[in-house]
């Protein structure tokens, strides 16, 4: 099997994986890092999303050639300690329930506030609009990335 | 309010204590039943036994308290609410206690069902009385030490005072108080004084949800773990004929293809009414792999032949459905009165039709389980709802004891009724005895998808009868696939307010396998209801709220005990709905609809707001009014009732699943379509103050949503919907032209 050499969350990985594994799997299953979630596999759910030199993925439907020589970064990277304020507002408002669309959520929203620190409440809207919470905590997943715009401006 | 125990069972045979081997007190309980005769708690926490206890409290030395409990968090924040009323009673703060998960080791452990709305009303009394008894003992072990009388003593935050002003710390007593006996009685505290319940507590996981931490099943891994893909029959009725693995055999990381289902259906015992036997009903083969995605991809290469037999659909099942509801046969649930004289001597009759879909639970994180079966023990883990009977099913499966078995519980990703069914863990189970390996099976969506257990499709027919402006009948028929509604629901409002009231019942056995989903009959029952009581209302030429609170009226100092809504309480609901959500006072533009509802113990009234943009119909605002007791944390409530809220409205108006040729036409979300952020309205949510028991949380908002926003829309539109999910009329949920013009 061809080996990849990729950078997650700052540091140098080397997998041995086909070259069709999704993004995800690798993470997941090859690297350890289990708090990019699966949920649908087909680019719907948005579970799965990681940044990739910044730029939310999903990584359920990305290729590795399409991450090669790019900067992922995981739900395990985005901050050193969970302290990102988009990590920070989600604690403050406590956002889950049963938790499993977070990560991606949290990946998501970071992602956008990083491209537009000052967003409009529809501009929320619709940056979230792609993220499915099965559990339905969009209430909450809209304040607190609205909370997390005045942290990061 | 109660403040002296006056339960009838003694506390001292739920709970006993032990001191720890490296100093601390120990505290094993039980909520449900008592303590086995003699058992007392391990004074090593390595040795912790669920077996002989529900959840144990650790006080430490330090003073800090552990709370350990196997039951795991299916996102109702049942992880937190539940051991606030311990640290409540136990007077510590709050920031001084911890929640561990156990693992569960099997045998004879009850009340086992995670999560739901149950169980803050059951744990309330047990929870409070353990947390009082253990600090009383403490109380009693600081005064012994001081030799004062207990009753001078007062406690705060973990801290005892005598009347000198001497304090001692938890901490300090603990182990003399650990080798004292259990207080008989206890007093409770007043609701008044209150610190940690009525608080605002964030979940204990957060910081772990918000980091990525490994919590939920998919996430466990051990060494030596491999991954299984199970092809399962594509269609309901199908049996597996043969199979050709040699191209998925060929593929990188392919280990191994097997079959199983064999031990499943012995178990069965040709039980063909049962869930789990329909499911086990084929063979199914199954892809074992080094990793998920290795497995997954070489389980499409498989060429399966599967032998069709008895495909059902939903066009059959619509035909059969309606013909029940139009024949004789029913079981009935309830009578009062003679309705047939009733609707024989009515001025007025109205009948209307209610028809919903199938649903499948589509809980974020797909089933899955870890099995590792060798010959000394068995360790299953993962997240299931119902770890008891999944234990004893695969025990017997396997012809093991079920003292072989270790079940660990995971953080479940969500549940809504999916994983009660233990399908998943007999399949996880059957492939390591198999294969002889460590094993997580993990199902994809589209396996999910096409093999759950779904709510069933079920048509209501309700007919009332009006003589003299007078609601003098209401027959309610229930039309339903495998099974029709049980318990009090035949009992709830209006039951107990029409002098001449029936339910009656019908079902059609299908071959689909379907259980229960969140609120199971009332989530589709209350939007039927309570849009046929907006109905109702215009046909009468009566006062929308007022005919609610009339019928109300009439139920109060009812000796009915089947009648467990109170009706003093669903009026207070309405009452304050009604004034909270500006009802009939909105301006030009903004169209309401109202409705009530009582399930799982809690009294619910909302309004929905709608406003027209291009000529379609929006849902704009829910105010909700919920009664639901004491409330534990409020901020983890609102967020149940939110959830709710948007998963009511959600699935009536997107949620479609039908069937053609016995298979799903949906199997992934691109087919199957739920509610996103931009279709979720703002929630206003209000909840009544009152000093009664909690009751449940995780259901009560969501039945009657949807007959709120129906009841809206047709003020808007002025269309009834009578089907479920709305956008499968879309023309209904327009204004039409002419009315846009005028
Ligand atoms: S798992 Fe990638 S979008 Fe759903
Ligand atoms: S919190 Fe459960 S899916 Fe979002």
């Amino acid at each position: 099997m061809p080996t990849f050499q990729l950078k997650v969350n700052g540091k140098s990985k080397t997998v041995d994986v086909a070259a069709d594994t999704p993004v995800l799997w690798v993470l997941r299953d090859h690297l350890d890092l289990v708090g990019t979630k699966f949920g649908c596999g087909i680019g719907q759910c948005g579970a799965c999303t990681i940044h990739v030199d910044g730029n939310p993925l999903r990584s359920c439907s990305t290729t590795l050639e399409q991450v090669k020589g790019k900067e992922i970064t995981t739900i395990e990277g985005l901050s050193a300690d969970g302290t990102h304020p988009v990590q920070e507002a989600w604690i403050e408002v406590d956002v889950p329930q049963c938790g499993y669309c977070q990560a991606g959520q949290i990946m998501t929203a970071s992602a956008f506030l990083e491209n537009n620190p000052n967003p409009s409440e529809q501009e929320i809207k619709n940056a979230m609009h792609g993220n499915i919470c099965r559990c339905a905590s969009y209430t909450r997943i809209r304040k607190a990335v609205a909370i997390a715009a005045e942290k990061m401006s | 309010m109660s403040t002296l125990s006056k339960n009838t069972f003694s506390r001292r045979a739920f709970m006993r204590t032990s001191t720890l081997a490296g100093g601390g007190m120990l505290i094993g309980f039980n909520l449900f039943q008592s303590c086995k005769p003699k058992v007392v708690p391990p004074v090593d926490l390595s040795q912790l036994n669920y077996n002989d206890f529900n959840a144990f409290i650790k006080i430490a030395a330090n003073g800090a308290v552990t709370i350990f409990s196997p039951n795991p968090e299916i996102g109702q924040g049942v992880k937190t609410s539940m051991p606030m009323i311990i640290a409540e009673e136990l007077d510590v703060a709050w920031k001084n206690v911890f929640v561990k998960q156990g693992i569960l080791d099997t045998n004879n452990y009850t009340r086992q069902v995670a999560g739901g709305s149950q169980s803050i009303r059951f744990g309330w009394d047990a929870l409070r009385q353990t947390g009082a008894s253990a600090k009383q003992m403490l109380v009693n072990a600081a005064a012994a030490r001081w030799g004062v009388d207990a009753s001078e003593c007062t406690v705060n935050e973990g801290v005892i005072t005598n009347a000198a002003g001497e304090t001692l710390g938890y901490g300090e007593v603990v182990n003399e108080a650990a080798a004292l006996e259990v207080p008989e009685n206890v007093t409770l505290k007043e609701p008044k004084d209150y610190k940690i319940i009525g608080k605002d507590a964030g979940n204990v996981d957060v910081a772990r949800i918000t980091t990525g931490k490994p919590l939920f099943g998919l996430d466990y891994k051990e060494e030596g773990m491999v991954y299984a893909s199970v092809a399962r029959p594509p269609a309901f009725g199908q049996k597996l004929v043969s199979y050709d693995a040699t191209e998925a055999k060929n593929m990188p990381g392919v280990i191994d293809v097997i079959t199983i289902g064999e031990r499943a259906r012995a178990h069965m015992n040709g039980d063909n009414r049962n869930w789990s036997a329909k499911l086990a009903d084929s063979d199914k083969v199954v892809v074992i792999a080094k990793s998920t995605w290795q497995a997954m991809k070489a389980k499409k290469a498989l060429k399966i032949v599967w032998e069709h037999n008895n495909p059902e659909s939903t066009e059959k099942h619509n035909k059969i459905l309606l013909s029940l509801l139009d024949g004789k046969k029913f079981n009935t649930l309830r009578s009062d009165g003679d309705i047939n004289n009733a609707f024989a001597t009515a001025d007025k009759v109205l009948e209307r039709t209610y028809e919903s879909p199938f649903l499948p639970h589509n809980c974020l994180e797909p089933m899955n389980f870890f099995a590792n079966v060798t010959d000394e023990k068995i360790h299953l883990v993962g997240p299931v709802q119902t770890p008891a009977s999944a234990a004893d099913t695969v025990a017997d499966m396997l012809g093991r004891d079920v003292g072989d078995i270790h079940l660990e519980m995971t953080r479940m990703g969500g549940g809504f009724g999916r994983r009660l069914y233990g399908d998943f863990v007999f399949e996880a189970a059957e492939i390591s005895n198999t294969i002889k390996k460590p094993v997580k099976m993990v199902s994809s969506r589209e396996d999910d998808m096409g093999t759950g257990v779904y709510r069933p499709a079920i048509k209501y027919r309700i007919k009332a009868a009006i003589k003299d402006g007078q609601l003098t009948g209401y027959h309610l028929k229930e039309a339903a696939i495998n099974d029709n509604m049980y318990g009090l629901i035949p009992n709830f409002f209006p039951a107990g307010a029409i002098e001449n009231y029936q339910v009656d019942v019908a079902s059609y056995n299908s071959n689909i396998t379907t259980g229960a989903w969140r609120a199971p009959y009332t989530n589709f029952l209350a939007y039927a209801e309570q849009s046929f009581f907006d109905e109702l209302t215009e046909l009468m030429e009566t006062d929308k709220i007022q005919l609610r609170l009339d019928l109300l009226e009439k139920v109060k100092g009812t000796n009915d005990d089947r009648i467990q809504y109170d009706p003093e309480r669903m009026q207070n609901c309405i009452r304050t709905a009604v004034e909270k959500s500006g009802w009939g006072k909105k301006p030009e533009g903004t169209y309401q609809g109202f409705v009530n509802y009582y399930c799982h113990n809690t009294h619910v009234a909302q309004v929905a707001d709608v406003v027209v943009e291009n000529g379609n119909a929006v849902v704009k605002k829910i105010t909700c009014v919920v009664d639901c007791g004491i409330v534990v944390n409020p901020m983890g409530a609102i967020n149940q009732i939110e959830g709710g809220i948007l998963d009511g409205i959600g699935h009536s108006m997107y949620g479609d699943f039908s069937f053609k040729n016995g298979a799903p036409v949906a199997n992934n979300f691109d087919r199957y379509r739920l509610i996103r952020m931009n279709e979720t309205p703002e929630i206003e949510t209000h909840l009544i103050q009152n000093e009664l028991s909690p009751t449940g949380l995780g259901e009560p908002t969501l039945p009657p949503v949807g007959g709120a926003i129906a009841n809206a829309f047709k003020a808007a539109t002025g269309n009834r919907l009578y089907q479920q999910p709305f956008i499968k009329t879309p023309e209904l949920l327009k204004v039409p032209k002419k009315e846009i013009l005028g």
